[in-house]
């Protein structure tokens, strides 16, 4: 397997349109999407994006439709040519890579699964499945062998044979799953990939993606409009909006600290029990009095309050993996922050200096 | 001033730009008709094989082969079985050497509009410039009354099978070149992005999502340019192809009633046999098409 590597994307910029170029200073100074597509008929894609996607972790970018999060995954394999800006892997710019290179990092760096799976109808399972690697012209029975190992990996043994049509949305996207780690690339982009399916298969599939990313740890690429399937996956996320980047951290400082009124409105919703930690509302030194509960920092509140209560108490010691004493959580805390945010000033607790910590 | 009469070329100049015109026509075929019969030559040796093959050898051959082919594609008893029937009423009835003739000409006029067809629509789906210039030709060729352009190529070719082939080939290779346009434009984005998105080459994509995904609107044309080819079958008598037109035209001519009809049932006879087997053939080709989950 390729190792992973990390993409770095600098000061992206797309502006749909004839002369894009020369748009992006019209924006710089303060045009807004509307203004440019009225006056300029040129449409605003992305503006000064800069992401640093680290490697072997999932990265998730996040956004309502129109909010350019399709144009920026189609940006890191240069299936849409970039205004201006820079996408760096391996020390190589993507935007200035000949057709030649592309091609080559198309077929050996990258793999992609689509949110209409965009399956080969004329081409069973297996076929599709080793799709990226005819292109390769890798041998079709070494392909199949490859192929039917990541076919059993998904749960589709047994499928080979079938066509595309035959099979449900859900085993679809497994097919289109199979097809892209069959291709054995460090990065996977996924676009909206789990959008399509009804909710209790998409958990599912989040799950299978889990799994598999917990021994094969590449870097992925996850585009989605649904805040808890970013939460879930995401080990850092960034929040589109406009074609802007208006926030990214970790899930936890997003739900914590979100960066304006947007965000705010979309965290609300979150069930923050399976997203903050119990580092985040941790005060220091052991437990006034004794319990017998002890927790991980990076254990969550669901977890934390579900334990305090099945030993009935109210206070747990936080300790970290050597068995070193952090501090402790009430039970109290521990739910009054599941519940809702809590907006007055605590000055008991002392997170800020544990978020960032946690985000490095 | 007259508003009433058309203010048209006068009657001199009209006829001595037609003189013109036709003597450039003339002077070009004196000039070059005998390198265009030489370029056409391997058509009219394969036409020529094909007619002697189909008429020389025994009867009971050739029906057995005939039915074979139309099994072969369509997989079908009924049609099979329908085929020999029809075909052994036509021989009964003293039609089987021009049949014959007429499944040996439009099997060739149906290749080559193949040949050159797929070809062309292929380059008109890649090129908006290749679309905006063949489509008008295009138009002209299946508006343009057939006995027009008979003019030009008899002087060129005279009378015979080859300008009967280039005459019903004009007429039947449009629905072939645009139903291959048609059916690689009608290939979904998404797929076509996931090909680029595993770094398909051009020629891969074309070759292994585009042509395979665009046959069954291609075999929608090649089952159009049959039926074309057979309908021109009498126009092309007119110029001297043999075959089951010639009948019919005799039929006209004399008022002999029973001989047109029998010819003419002939015709749609063989018409239904190829259209029955090419669509039944594409329909098998497109069998991930039916297969649904349920």
């Amino acid at each position: 397997m390729a190792e992973a590597r990390g993409i770095e994307i600098r000061n992206l910029w797309k502006i749909f349109g004839a002369n894009g170029a020369a748009m992006i200073d019209k924006v710089k100074a303060g045009m807004g999407k509307d203004e440019l597509n009225q006056s300029f008929g040129h449409v605003l894609g992305l503006q000064d994006v800069s992401i640093s996607i680290p490697p072997g972790k999932i990265q998730v970018v996040m956004g309502l439709s129109g909010s350019g999060k399709s144009t920026l995954i189609r940006h890191i394999n240069r299936l849409i040519e970039p205004t201006a800006g820079e996408i760096l892997f391996n020390g190589q710019d993507v935007t200035r890579m000949s057709q030649q290179e592309l091609m080559n990092f198309r077929r050996n760096e990258t793999a992609m699964v689509f949110q209409k799976f965009a399956l080969l109808p004329h081409r069973t399972v297996m076929e599709n499945t080793i799709y990226g690697l005819s292109i390769q012209g890798v041998p079709r029975k070494q392909a199949e062998e490859r192929g039917a190992k990541w076919l059993s990996r998904v749960g589709l043994e047994g499928f080979e044979d079938r066509y595309p049509a035959e099979l449900s949305g859900g085993m679809q996207q497994r097919v289109g799953l199979a097809r892209a780690l069959t291709n054995d690339a460090g990065i996977i982009l996924m676009d909206e990939a789990f959008s399509a399916l009804d909710p209790l298969i998409r958990m599912d599939m989040q799950s299978v993606l889990l799994e598999l990313q917990g021994e094969l740890h590449k870097t992925i690429v996850f585009i989605t409009h649904d805040l808890d399937e970013a939460l879930r996956l995401g080990d850092r996320i960034a929040i589109l909006r406009d074609g802007k980047v208006i926030q990214q951290g970790t899930g936890e400082q997003i739900v914590l600290r979100p960066a304006d009124d947007y965000i705010s409105s979309f965290v609300h919703e979150v069930n923050r029990g399976k997203v903050i930690t119990v580092r985040t509302i941790m005060r220091r030194g052991p437990a006034p009095s004794t319990t017998g509960v002890t927790l991980l920092p990076t254990a969550l509140l669901e977890e934390a309050a579900r334990a305090m209560t099945n030993a009935d108490v109210n206070r747990a010691n936080v300790v970290d993996d050597s068995g070193k004493l952090l501090g402790h959580i009430s039970l109290a805390k521990t739910v009054a922050e599941m519940i809702a945010p809590d907006i007055s000033e605590d000055d008991e607790t002392d997170t800020p200096t544990e978020i960032s910590a946690a985000a490095s | 001033m007259d508003l009433v009469n058309f203010p048209e070329m006068s009657r001199e100049n009209l006829r001595a730009m037609r003189v013109a015109i036709d003597g450039a026509f003339r002077d070009f075929t004196r000039a070059y008709g005998e390198t265009l019969e030489d370029i056409f030559l391997p058509v009219r040796i394969l036409l020529d094989f094909l007619q002697r093959l189909l008429i020389d050898s025994p009867w009971i051959l050739v029906l057995a082969g005939l039915a074979a082919g139309v099994w072969l594609l369509s997989r079908s008893w009924k049609i099979t079985l329908g085929t020999v029937l029809s075909l052994l009423a036509i021989g009964y009835l003293g039609m089987w050497t021009d049949t014959m003739r007429t499944i040996a000409m439009v099997a060739v006029c149906t290749l080559i509009a193949i040949f050159l067809g797929l070809p062309i629509g292929i380059l008109m789906s890649r090129s908006e410039r290749a679309n905006a210039t063949i489509t008008p030709v295009l138009d002209m060729m299946q508006t343009m009354p057939s006995f027009v352009y008979l003019i030009p190529v008899v002087m060129i070719f005279g009378l015979g099978n080859v300008p009967g082939v280039i005459a019903v080939v004009i007429y039947a290779i449009p629905p072939m070149i645009r139903l291959t346009n048609l059916g690689i434009r009608q290939v979904s984005r998404d797929v076509l992005e996931a090909a680029d998105a595993f770094g398909a080459s051009s020629w891969q994509k074309m070759r292994e999502v585009q042509l395979p995904l665009a046959l069954p609107t291609i075999m929608a044309g090649v089952n159009q340019t049959i039926m074309m080819s057979l309908a021109m079958v009498v126009v092309a008598s007119m110029i001297g192809v043999r075959g089951l037109g010639q009948p019919v035209l005799q039929a006209i001519n004399n008022q002999f009633f029973t001989l047109g009809v029998m010819n003419g049932l002939a015709i749609v006879a063989i018409a239904i046999v190829f259209d029955r087997a090419s669509q039944a053939y594409g329909k098998r080709i497109q069998k991930h098409l039916e297969a649904q989950h349920g």
